[in-house]
Formats: C-alpha cells, structure tokens, sequence
C-alpha cells in the first residue's frame, strides 16, 4: 500500500552482554539495548530527537573500538560485541554523572539522580576538603583546593509561561534540537560560547519575548533537569505545592486546529498544571504549539465571566 | 472530493512529496503542528511553493511565492492547467484512464494563457510557468489549502480548480500525492463526517437517499424529514426573511464571527427565541434567551474528534466542568427528554457504536481500537481494515475498482464579489496568528508573550501614501462599517493590500468590514476579500467601531 | 510574525559594506531572499542552507572592520544569509578572534602565545610590556611560532592581520637529513637549498623552474588507480597525529558516489607544531599541485584549505598560489589539462584548537560551530557537507609529490618498516637551535636533539606530540621516533612537535598551564571533556600549589583521565589528559624540582634586569638571542 516503506528489512544479530540480540538494521546499540531487556542510562537521547550523543552516559564498551561508543547513535553492524556492565563502562558512566553533578544543581533532574545512585557517583569528590587540620580527607580537591567550578545562573523569568534556570542546565542540547530542525525551525536559542562557559542563548542573551521564541514550549518538554520549566510548574514548586505523585495523565485532543494533536493533560486537585503531547504519537512526535501547549487556561476560569481580553494589550 | 469531504492524504505522505504547491493557506501559524511535518518534507528535498496574496510566515520556507491578487486562485490555477496542457506535461494516460471531461475541461482553461494568467493575478508569467512545471514534472505532489481557497464567494469552485491540476497530473490517489484541505478547527471534518451537514447523514452518506433514509430510520424508531435542512448562510437569509424564528447554537459565536457582523447581530436581536449552548459567555450567549452552560469537551468530556487526515481520535475527560457546566451530550439528551423522549444511548461508547452501525466509513473503528491506537482514519470498513492512509487508490486500479471516473469541472474564474471603488480603494483580507485562535473564546484566556492584538496590517508603499507610520491609530472603513485599528506596516503586503485578524472582537470589532457575500454551494461568507478605506485618525480623536448607518460596537 | 526574527539593531555603513565586500555578492540579490519581483520572492531553508557556510568569511569580515560583532552586523549578516541570529552568535561566541561583549573595540589586537615554550621564553612580560605601551593585548594559546617564541600575532582592526616577525624576514632555521641526496625524500630540500626569500620563490615561475609540476604531470600520466596504488605501496600516512594510511583514504573517496571534497587541514593548533606554517609560507605552490593531484585522484570538483587565522603570511602565499595555479590551468574547468574540474577555496579559521580535528573543521567550514561529529560515520564517506572528502595536512600533501616524484621504492628507502619516509619535527624550548626538523622516522630522540644543538643545561623532560602528547624524561633518548616504537613506549609523534625542558623550567606550571590549554578549548560538547578538563585544571593547580599530589588526587586524576579518555567524541578529550598522567609518572608533578629553586632565583633576577633596563630592550634582546641560533 506504501510503495516508500521498504519491502524488506534486514536483520543483525549482535552480542549483548553475552546474549544473542537480532534488531533490523539500521537501529542503534540503544535500541537492540531495550530489545534485549537492559536499561541504559541517557541524557542526551529522546526518542523524537536526532541523537547528538553529547552526554556520553550511553557509552558501552564495543569489542574492538579503542573507546567506548555511545550507544545512543551508533548504529548496529552484525557481530558486534557489545558489553554495557563493564568496568569500564561503568567507571565513564559513573564519572559522567558524577562530573554533572559536580557542576550543576541536579535537584530537579530525579531520573539522573537515581542513576547517580545506582553508579555510585560521588560528586562531593571535588570539593575541596572542610577538616580542620587542613588534611585531605576523601575529598581530592586538596589542602590548597579551588572549589569547584560550577554552572552558575540566575533564574531567568521573562514572561508567564516559561522559567530558564540554566545552573541546571547539563548541556544536553535537546532544546536547540527541538527549537531547530528536528522540530520547530524557529531557531530560537543555540549554544553560545565555548568549553564550560557554554551555555544556551539568545542572540546576546536578549530576552525571550524578544527573541524569535514562539513559545511553543517543546524545549521545555524535552528539558531533562528542569533547566526549563512551564511557569505553572515553577510556581508551584515555589510554594511547595508541585505533586507529581498526586497528578493523574489524561491523554486527549487539542481544541484548537484540525491537525488532531494528542495531549496529555496532567492535572493536580482538579486543574490542568502541565501539557505535554505523547513522543510516539505520529501526528506531534511529541511536540506542539503555543495554543496545544498553553491555551487551555480558558478551561478553569470562573464559570460565565466573558473571557478577559485585557491579556490582548502587551 | 470525488465524495468524500476530506483531504487525501496522510499528514506522513508529505515528508516524501517532492513538490508541495502550499495555497491560500498559512499553515506555519495556523496548522503548526502539520506545518513540522510539511519542513520535513523540504529538509528531505521538496520544493514548496506558495500562493497567497499575502508573503506570510508560511511562505518564508517557500522556495517561491507567488502574490495573486485576492480571489484570483481560478484564474491562476486555470492558467497553470493550461501551460501544463500547452506544454504537453500532462498525464494523458491517467487522464485517459481515471477521469471524463478532460477535453471540456482543456477548451475552458485555453483563454488563461500565461499572459492573461499575469494580467488577472498580477504573477509575472514566468513564475506561473515555473510552477506548473515544477507541480506536473514531480514524481509526488501535494496541493495544500485553508481559508484562502474557501473564504471566497467562489468557493466551491476554486476547489475544483485545484481539483483539476491534481486529475490532469495524476497527482492524486498515490502515496506522496494529493489534495489537502487543512481544517480549521479540531473536530469540523468529525462534524461534517458525523452529518452535520444539511443533506448529509454521517458518513457522507445522503439524505436524499431513501435506502439511507430506511436504514436510520429503523435503527432510530423514528421517521427522518427528507427535506436538507439550512446551513448557517441560509439560516441568517431565513432569519431575514422571517422564516427562522428561534435558533439553538451549540459551540459558535456568530454575533463575532460572521462576515457583516452587524447585519448578523441584528438579525440574532430579532429571533423569538435564540438558545446558546457554550463554554463561556460569548457575545452571542450575552445576546441569549436561555444559555446552557458547556463542559469543554476536549478536557472535560468523553467522546472522538476528527483530524484533517481524517483520524478519528478519543478526547477524555481530564478535569471536571467549571460550575453548572455540563456536558453537551447530557444537555442534548436532558432536552430530548424534556421533549418526551428518552434516549437509551447517552454515554460516548454506545452513541459511537451506534453511529458506527450506520456509517459505513467508520464501521471498523471499535471503541477498543480507538481506545488503543492513536487514532484511525477512515474508510475503515471493517475491524481487520488498517484504516486508509490515502483515500482514491482506485484511480490507478484497472477498471477503477468499480468507481465511476473522476470529472473534471470547468470552472470560471469570477473577481471577488466586492470590488474596489474610489470610495474604498484597498483590497482588506483577515486571517489568523499562531497564538490566537477565531474569536478568542478559548485564545484570549492565556497570557502570550508575542500577543499583538489585532492591527491592521499595510504595505509601506501604501502606509507611504495614506502618510500613516507604525503605531498610528486609523479609520477602516467597507461599505458596512467602520473599526479604528492600530497600524503595523509590513513588507509582508503587496501594495494594495491590508490585512487584519479578528481575535479580539472585544476591541477590534473586525468582522463588521467583512463582506458576507456567500459561495451559494457550500455557504462560506467571503471573508477574504472586501473593499475598504484607510482614514488617518489625527489627534482628538476617540477609538469607535460602527456599523454603516448604526450603532455599533 | 516573520520566521526568522530580528533584532531592531541595524548594520553601520561601512559593516554593510565589508560583508557584502567578504562575500562578493551585489546587495542581498544574492542573498537568503530575492525579490524577482514584487509578486515574486525567492528564498527557503534550501536556499539558507546553501549559503551557511559564509558565515565565517561573514563574520570575520565585520570583526576586522568593527572590532566586534556588533548586533546591527549580526542582524545583517543574518538577513542576507538566512542565518537565524541566535545560531550566528553562537557560531561568533565560538571563537577566540570574534568579540561579542561590548563594542569598545577601537584597537588592533596583540595576541600573545603563553602556552609552555612562549611562557619560557617570556611571555609574560612580553604582553605586559605591550599592554603598557597602549596596545590591545590577548593572552592565547599556541600561535605556532614556537621556534621563535615568545610569538605575537596581530589582529588587525581596519588593517591586516600580520605577525611581527614575519616583517624582519623569516628567521626559522629548517634542517633536513635526507636533503643531501635527491632520490631520498626531502619535502625541504628545495626550501633549504634555495633558502628564505620575500615570497619570490612562491612565484608559478620559479616554483616551475625547480621542477615543481611534476606530481600533477605524473598524476595524469599514470592515472588515479596508479597514483592512490604508489600512495599506499610507499606506506603513507597522515602526518596529522592519526597517522591513518593515506592510500586506503583515497580509495575509500575515490570509490564513493557523487560529489566529494578534497580538504586542506592546515588549522595546525597543536602547542609546539609550526611546520605546516613554514609550508605554507614557503612552498604554497606545492600544496595546491598536491591538492589539485588529490582532486583528479578521487574525483573532487572542489578543494577546500581550511587555515588558522593566525597565520596571516601563509593565508597570503597560498592566497596567491590558488590565483596563480588559476591562471597556469592547474585549477578550473579543466584542471590541469585534465578534462575534469577541480578549484580550490581558501577559508580562515578564527582561533578554536579543536577546528584541527576533521569533523570540527567541517562544522566551522560549513558555518556551524566548531563542535566535532560522532565518529563513525568517517569522512570518507560522510565528510564535508555530508559528502566523501579527503582530508590531509600539507605534510601528508607534500609527500604524495615526493612518492610521485621519486616512486614508492626509493621513498621507502628511508624510515622504517612501519613508518616510511621522513618526518617533520618542531623543536622547540631548551635546545641549541630551534627549528623544523625533517628526519627519517626511526631517528633517536637523542640524535635529533644533538641535531638541534643539543639540550640547554641539563635535561628535565621532552614532551613529545604536543599538548595532546605526553611527557618522556632523560632516560628516552633511545627512543626511536618512529609510529610504531614511540607507541610501544606509550607515548605519541602526534604531528611532530617536540618540546625541550630543561631543569630549570617550573614544570608543575608548564603541566598546570597545559591543563588550562584544554580548559580551554574544549569545545564543551560532550561532558566528560567539558567538565573533565575543568576538573582536571582544578586538581593539577591544588597539587602544584601543595607542592604534589595526595593519593586520592592521583586516583582522581586517574579517573578523569579514564574518562576523558575513554568516553569523550573526539580526539581532543581523548588525549586531554595524556601529558598531566605522564607528567605524574615522571614524578614531575612533584615538589618542585631540584633546579626549580636555581631558576626561580634566576627568573627573579632577570625581572629585577628588565625592570632596570626597560622591557623593550629586555624583549629584543630575547628575540635576537633565539634569531642568532636559527640563523
């Protein structure tokens, strides 16, 4: 029926951890990870985005390959293989996250917390060491030690439906993909500077209602650390109030366009706190626009009141 | 077309097209969302072009755009067949073996030589021939449209121009080919696939049709008027006529949204009785006798909408309605039986197995299927049925599977029922902005950061020659009343032209200069084309809308 | 709401002017968007993204004219490209030669080189001596001038770029071993023979009159199969560091479908290499033979160099020999008589190290930021522009017209088994003479620092490949510089650079300083190397400030460097640890060394001189010392 979808697909049989793996090609070591039951820390990675495999903490060790390779974006060659719990894997994972959280506020970012945990990551290693008699305790940063160098920023608050706090901000690029040419083309935000001083920006740092933002808010959905948050959620974790475990996922349609966007709705106590739209759904890949994103405020106002037009004088 | 109401395609066909003629339509802002499918289509190689009067953000991405004058898509469309015809780039096999009219239909469209087709639509020649060769030569074309195509007095028939160009290429009933009509709103195919349409039962299927008649009328238990009913066009004629005494309007915002609003919200003011059905108080619900508050049904309701690729998708209830808000299959039922009859079927599950049993486009969408995928399109006639990715396959099939052959239609290219005079001089053409959405009755409730209000847009020649600068507040004035509006100059417009949204009818009453002369066929308002006045408001004077000869406003 | 937005700022007149100028286009008709008409605009991301890689020529064009890439100038070289602004400052913040902050810019810039053999030969005070005498000073990595330290780079605000010391004439002294016979390779015996000049020897004429034409002579003569088969029968391979055979690289282009792209690398960054340079600046001719040679091998309708922006002379000379190898039909149509086309661009690179690494090249060439790609796929296959492309350094280049010179037997003749032909070494630091050094491969580490005059005082460590290299003490003087003996050893050739200490020489700084170096340039893409070097830094400047390191330093520094080198995109995080380990090995991390105390006295008494006798004296003095061995 669809002359473009190829007849056949090639299968590759590869080794994981010793078990025998068969994946069509053309899917990466990642993907032939998940087929075989093993779970893989990623970061970088999200199933509606280009694989840059900058994070590294997808790194398995490739027999033959000097280094580990990241298995987010390598693809499958037959007889490869592969080991993603060795010493050395381990020890690039471990430090990857231990490197993050040595550099940024992961307090937000719960999944690569508890990845932390099962590698053992020790960002506290850096420190420089608080005993008294100025010996080096089991932190390495020595008696002369420089506190480590972290990300640090200032939340940036520059309209109502988005917050950047970029000290959280590990540098994943998934919202210069999502703003970019895996999605949006608006171009919005890219990665400025260079080295640790890298950070995201607008052109000079402009604000973003000045930018080109389109606050289709599809670099917040693909945010990892709560680097960007929706204002709803900011505000709410604010007061102490954001409940995740107390939010129920409706998934539905959006009430503007005839495109047919799925959302999901996640509300708390009966209000809508959170629009995000289903990766794997064939119409959004995950990503939506202002109106799918943010337009659904109308839904709690005081029953009757005639819509406020005062919000359309900026 | 060709009998069912809805685009051919799937949105995924477009990322493997190689040319994409994107017509009358601003998907950048108004279908987003379709719009990343459509850049995954040029990043993978298509060559899209544009034809709109206006250079709009859609048309950025264009590799050519192409400035018609408004309502002049006949006459461009035409000439493009007749370069493709002159040329000898049209698909004689397929036109051979798929359609009838074709020579009717080559002796109509002779006159529109590029030089004429340049002379009607002010684009130069050249780039009407390097579209129609472009849109014959590929091996996959898409044609897209919205508003700009059926806003028109014409509407109808500059469908079935476009209609055309797909038949005399082959371009149509192929995966990466097709006719595309992007819907406005997120369920008016499900409305119209669902019946709501004066001559129609759901499935398109006709009332006219005694068979069709019989087989409702025994699942109902009742008996069906075989007489086609009014679409809303008509009803506003038989409200002037007195025909129309009471009306019930569930979900719509006539009083803001109808071209000529103020003859519109005179005619609402006159009914006996006039019952509104909404999620918040509109400007027709304020006009009401009797207001039944509305759950939001893609928030608060369970039911199906449908897509412009025709998937018929769930909608769930994620939040409980605001106040005494309910919803609106409760409140229909709840009336009926205030009528004195009680419905069996109330929950969303039965009314969609009941319908199902009638439609035969629908038949193979269980409620479980729906519930488990994300979404079906339809025809999907039966539960093994995938559900079709593009519709009119059997246009190729050997014998056309049955089907009678596709026909051309001769369309005559008519100018826009307003012209332009000395008195109102400018042509004024509306549409939407990518964060706000028709009257505002859902858009206005969130705060944008890139919300701009509604200005009128102009060219800088013209803001040149009416001495007016960004920023100033001016007079807009058709034959039907008059809105002052703040002034944004764009290079965007050709000379001539201006443009405005009406999102905000609250401060921007936008829609009493739009023009409601109607397209006798499918009953759409020409809300793209009116003839208006631009007056500098110096200083003093006071922001006013109103209507010509009335209050207003 | 226009798709690409812009700022209000507007370009100067004259910013206008000098990027219209850089990229020789006729207002913005040839840009992003073109009016044909008031009902016709031409434009799209195709178009866009054709014209992307002129945002390097675009942006170094406003800088030299601003002093800074001004809002208004990025506004504008956006509009015309199609560049969307935020990704044109993120490509501008890359580098070192583009400003961004602020537009107090009114001054050319002194770049000065502080990486470990400019440090020696007194950096410091050199860029104080030039901040106190008014001028715009910036203290930078490498220059690659190292044999001529402490080296200073010139980046002209309405002026040219220039190197001081390229106006006193070329002072670098070039030996070679193999010279002396013809049929041995020598890529410097004619630029030894005919010694240094003011460019007249980079003329078509001359370079012509000593037999230069031969490699593309024979290039047509045997064909593309031939050639690529003489390539790898004489066991080429890159002289970049990599050291990938040549030969199957050619193969694997030539082999491929549709267009492909021959590269000049001749962003050579690596602390201590300057070879590529001296190349450029006195046989450019040659490289354009070779790459043309390449081109019509693997069938490449264009060539690209990709060259430092620090290298003003050489950019200049190879300037010229493109426009000469123009006019002689060597590039064109028809290349070389040829039948086929092949034309050669010239592109500046704007100060970021790890733009040597091929795919970062790319990126930069392309008018993205300088971030490397994913390896695989290779650029073999998925280079330039996503197409296969040759990439070589003009070490490698210049060889190819030395195998086709003399054929691969006779070029085997010198070398080793495992690596064939000659090598270009940097000598630089604590030996008598300084200088480029072309050695069979295989030559003893201690015979080529004989070569150079010998080690100044007693000898404390040699660091071998650069910063990316590693550290090997006295006892490596038997050390075969050959591929396969320094890799048995653990350490590297890299691409050439061999850095002399001397006892004196404060090595926890030069150590703590190459860990700044990787500081950085990393390009902060990948976060074992974004924050590995950082940390990195951050513990080698604790233990040289305790004066060594603890054991859970060294374990975590081992870990680090386990890391970095084991889990980072590319070569530079790969390698970015390897002089800090084997500087730990050495043991010279430690407290400070015997010498340390000596030579601390000694740099204490020199500031004590220069104070007395004024810093301008202090540096000519310096100079003419290091010109007087090089002559």
């Amino acid at each position: 029926m669809n002359p473009a979808e190829p007849n056949t697909q090639t299968a590759v049989t590869l080794s994981i951890d010793g078990r025998e793996v068969t994946v069509p090609e053309g899917q990466t070591i990642l993907a032939a990870c998940t087929a075989a039951g093993v779970e893989t820390p990623t970061i970088c990675w999200a199933p509606n985005l280009t694989p840059v495999n900058v994070c590294r903490v997808c790194v398995v060790e490739l027999e033959g390959s000097r280094t580990l390779v990241p298995a987010c974006s390598r693809p499958v060659e037959a007889g490869m293989q592969i080991s993603t719990d060795s010493e050395r894997v381990r020890h690039s994972r471990r430090m990857v996250l231990e490197f993050l959280g040595s550099a940024n506020d992961l307090s937000q970012a719960s999944e690569i917390a508890d990845w932390s945990r099962h590698y053992g990551a020790d960002p506290a290693r850096y420190d420089a060491p608080c005993s008294d008699d100025g010996s080096p305790g089991s932190t390495a940063g020595g008696e002369a030690g420089l506190e480590p160098e972290r990300v640090d920023e200032p939340v940036r608050i520059q309209d109502d439906l988005y917050i950047r706090a970029y000290d959280r901000c590990v540098l994943c690029y998934k919202c210069v993909e999502a703003c970019g040419d895996d999605a949006q083309h608006t171009f919005a935000i890219a990665v400025a500077g260079r080295g640790f001083d890298a950070r995201i920006r607008t052109e000079y740092d402009t604000e973003l209602p000045e930018s080109a933002c389109v606050y289709c808010g599809n670099c917040v959905a693909v945010c990892p650390t709560g680097a960007l948050q929706f204002r709803t959620e900011f505000d709410l974790r604010a007061v102490g109030e954001w409940r995740p475990d107390d939010q129920t996922v409706t998934r539905t349609v959006c009430s503007y366009c005839g495109v047919g966007c799925n959302l999901e709705l996640h509300v708390q106590d009966e209000r809508i706190v959170k629009v995000t739209s289903p990766a794997d759904h064939s119409v959004t890949n995950g990503h939506l626009c202002i109106k799918g994103r943010f337009g659904w405020e109308y839904v709690h106002a005081p029953a009757f009141e005639p819509p406020s037009t005062d919000t359309a004088e900026r | 077309m060709f009998g069912f109401g809805g685009g051919t395609s799937s949105y995924e066909e477009i990322t493997e097209t190689d040319v994409v003629l994107l017509w009358g339509s601003n998907a950048r802002e108004a279908h987003p969302i379709f719009f990343h499918h459509l850049l995954r289509g040029i990043d993978n190689g298509a060559a899209m072009y544009a034809v709109d009067p206006r250079r709009t953000s859609s048309a950025e991405f264009a590799d050519v755009w192409l400035g018609l004058d408004v309502g002049t898509d006949i006459a461009l469309a035409n000439t493009v067949a007749r370069e493709i015809i002159a040329q000898g780039l049209h698909n004689r096999s397929f036109i051979e073996h798929a359609t009838t009219g074709f020579d009717d239909y080559a002796a109509s469209v002779e006159p529109f030589t590029l030089d004429e087709g340049e002379r009607l639509t002010g684009v130069p020649a050249e780039a009407i021939a390097e579209m129609a060769h472009a849109y014959a030569t590929a091996p996959r074309a898409q044609i897209l449209w919205t508003l700009g195509i059926t806003e028109h007095h014409t509407a109808v028939e500059n469908v079935l121009s476009l209609c055309n160009l797909a038949l005399l290429t082959g371009h149509v009933g192929r995966w990466g080919s097709g006719l595309v009509p992007l819907r406005g709103q997120n369920n008016v195919q499900g409305g119209g696939d669902m019946g709501a349409l004066p001559d129609r039962l759901p499935g398109f299927q006709l009332l006219s049709d005694p068979q069709v008649r019989a087989r409702y009328e025994s699942t109902w238990g009742c008996e069906l008027n075989p007489i086609p009913g009014k679409h809303l066009t008509l009803m506003f004629d038989a409200m002037e006529e007195g025909e129309l005494r009471a009306l019930y309007v569930i979900g719509e915002n006539p009083a803001d949204s109808e071209a000529n609003v103020a003859h519109a919200r005179k005619l609402l003011e006159g009914l006996d009785l006039l019952v509104v059905q909404d999620i918040s108080l509109t400007r027709t619900a304020r006009m009401a006798d009797v207001v039944l508050p509305a759950a939001a049904g893609w928030a608060s309701s369970e039911g199906t909408v449908t897509s412009s690729e025709r998937r018929v998708q769930r909608v769930r209830a994620a939040v409980p309605p605001q106040g005494d808000a309910r919803d609106d299959v409760r409140i229909i039922s709840e009336l009926a039986s205030h009528m004195g009859v009680q419905w069996t079927a109330t929950s969303a599950h039965e009314l969609w197995d009941e319908m199902r049993s009638l439609s035969p486009l629908h038949g193979g969408m269980s409620w479980e299927r729906l519930e488990a995928s994300g979404g079906l399109q339809w025809p999907c006639p039966h539960e093994d049925h995938p559900g079709a990715e593009f519709l009119h396959s059997w246009l190729w099939e050997p014998g056309l599977d049955g089907h009678a052959p596709a026909p051309f239609s001769t369309v005559v290219h008519r100018p826009p029922a307003e012209a332009l005079s000395e008195q109102f001089p400018l042509r004024l053409t509306t549409g939407r902005v990518l964060d706000s959405y028709n009257t505002g009755a859902q858009s206005a409730g969130y705060s944008s950061p890139i919300r701009s209000g509604d200005a009128i847009e102009v060219s800088p020649a013209d803001a040149a020659q009416l001495e007016i600068v960004e920023g100033d507040t001016v007079r807009v004035s058709s034959p039907r009343g008059s809105v002052d509006m703040e002034v944004h100059v764009t290079d965007r417009l050709p000379t001539g032209l201006v443009f405005t949204t009406f999102h905000f009818p609250d401060l921007v009453d936008a829609n009493l200069l739009t023009n409601d002369a109607w397209d006798p066929r499918s009953g759409t308002a020409e809300f793209k084309a009116a003839a208006v006045r631009i007056d500098p408001l110096r200083d003093g004077a006071s922001r006013q809308a109103v209507a010509a000869g009335g209050a207003g406003g | 709401m226009a798709d690409l937005h812009f700022s209000d700022a507007e370009p100067t007149a004259s910013e206008r002017q000098a990027v219209l100028a850089a990229l020789s286009v006729n207002g913005a008709g040839d840009g992003a968007v073109v009016v044909d008409h008031p009902r016709v605009v031409r434009g799209g991301t195709r178009r866009r993204k054709q014209l992307r890689h002129l945002l390097l020529p675009a942006l170094h064009a406003l800088q030299r004219e601003a002093g800074w890439i001004s809002p208004g100038g990025l506004n504008f070289v956006g509009r015309t490209l199609g560049v969307p602004p935020a990704e044109a400052y993120g490509v501008a913040t890359f580098y070192e030669m583009f400003r961004t902050d602020s537009p107090s810019h009114e001054l050319s810039v002194r770049h000065v080189c502080v990486d470990p053999i400019c440090a020696l030969a007194g950096a410091a005070p050199l860029a104080e001596h030039l901040r106190s005498q008014g001028h715009a000073v910036h203290e930078g990595p490498c220059l690659g001038q190292c044999e001529r330290a402490p080296a200073v780079f010139i980046q002209g605000r309405r002026e040219p770029d220039r190197v001081p010391a390229d106006d006193s004439g070329p002072d670098s002294l070039l030996v070679s071993v193999t010279a002396s016979t013809p049929e041995s390779p020598s890529l410097l015996r004619q630029m030894i023979e005919r010694g240094f000049d003011n460019g007249e020897s980079t003329s078509m004429e001359a370079y012509r009159q000593r037999g230069g034409g031969a490699a593309l002579d024979a290039a047509l003569r045997l064909g593309p199969d031939d050639v690529i088969a003489q390539v790898s029968a004489a066991g080429l391979s890159g002289r970049g560091g990599a050291a990938f055979p040549t030969g199957i690289k050619w193969r694997a282009v030539a082999d491929g479908n549709g267009p492909c792209h021959v590269v000049a690398n001749i962003d050579e960054s690596e602390p201590g290499t300057f070879k590529d340079r001296l190349l450029c600046e006195l046989e450019p001719l040659a490289i354009i033979e070779s790459m043309a040679v390449a081109g019509l091998v693997v069938g490449a309708q264009q060539g690209w160099i990709y060259i430092r922006g620090e290298y003003p002379l050489a950019t200049q000379r190879l300037r010229g020999a493109i426009a000469q190898a123009r006019s002689a039909g060597w590039l064109g149509d028809d290349a070389a008589g040829s039948g086929q086309q092949f034309d050669i661009e010239l592109r500046r690179g704007a100060g970021a190290y790890i733009c040597g690494e091929e795919t970062a090249l790319f990126n930069s060439l392309e008018g993205f930021r300088g971030e490397p790609r994913n390896k695989p796929p290779f650029p073999t296959t998925h280079g330039l522009f996503g197409q296969p492309t040759v990439v070589n350094n003009p070490e490698t280049l210049l060889n190819v017209n030395e195998i086709l010179r003399i054929g691969p037997e006779a070029y085997r003749s010198v070398g080793t088994e495992g690596s064939p032909g000659t090598k270009l070494f940097c000598l630089s630091g604590h030996v008598g003479r300084p200088g480029l050094y072309e050695a069979p491969f295989g030559t003893p580490l201690g015979e080529l620092l004989e070569l150079a005059g010998g080690v100044q005082g007693t000898l404390a460590a040699v660091l071998l490949g650069g910063a990316a290299g590693s550290f090997v003490g006295p006892d490596a003087l038997a050390l075969p510089l050959s591929l396969e003996d320094t890799r048995a050893a653990g350490t590297t050739l890299g691409s050439g650079p061999v850095m002399v200490f001397n006892d004196s020489a404060d090595m926890s700084g030069v150590i703590e300083r190459l860990a700044k170096f990787f500081r950085d340039e990393s390009c902060g893409q990948c976060v074992p190397c974004r924050v590995g070097t950082v940390r990195q830094h951050e513990l080698v400047t604790s233990i040289r400030r305790a004066g060594g390191p603890t054991e859970p330093q060294r374990e975590l520094l081992g870990d680090i460097a386990d890391a970095m080198g084991d889990a980072s995109i590319c070569g530079l995080g790969h390698t970015a640890a390897s002089a800090v380990m084997s500087a730990m090995r050495l043991g010279l991390l430690e407290a400070e060394p015997a010498g340390e105390a000596v030579a601390r006295a000694a740099r204490e008494r020199s500031e004590q001189e220069r104070e007395e006798m004024g810093g301008t004296a202090r540096v000519a003095q310096q100079r003419d010392s290091l010109g007087d061995s090089a002559s």
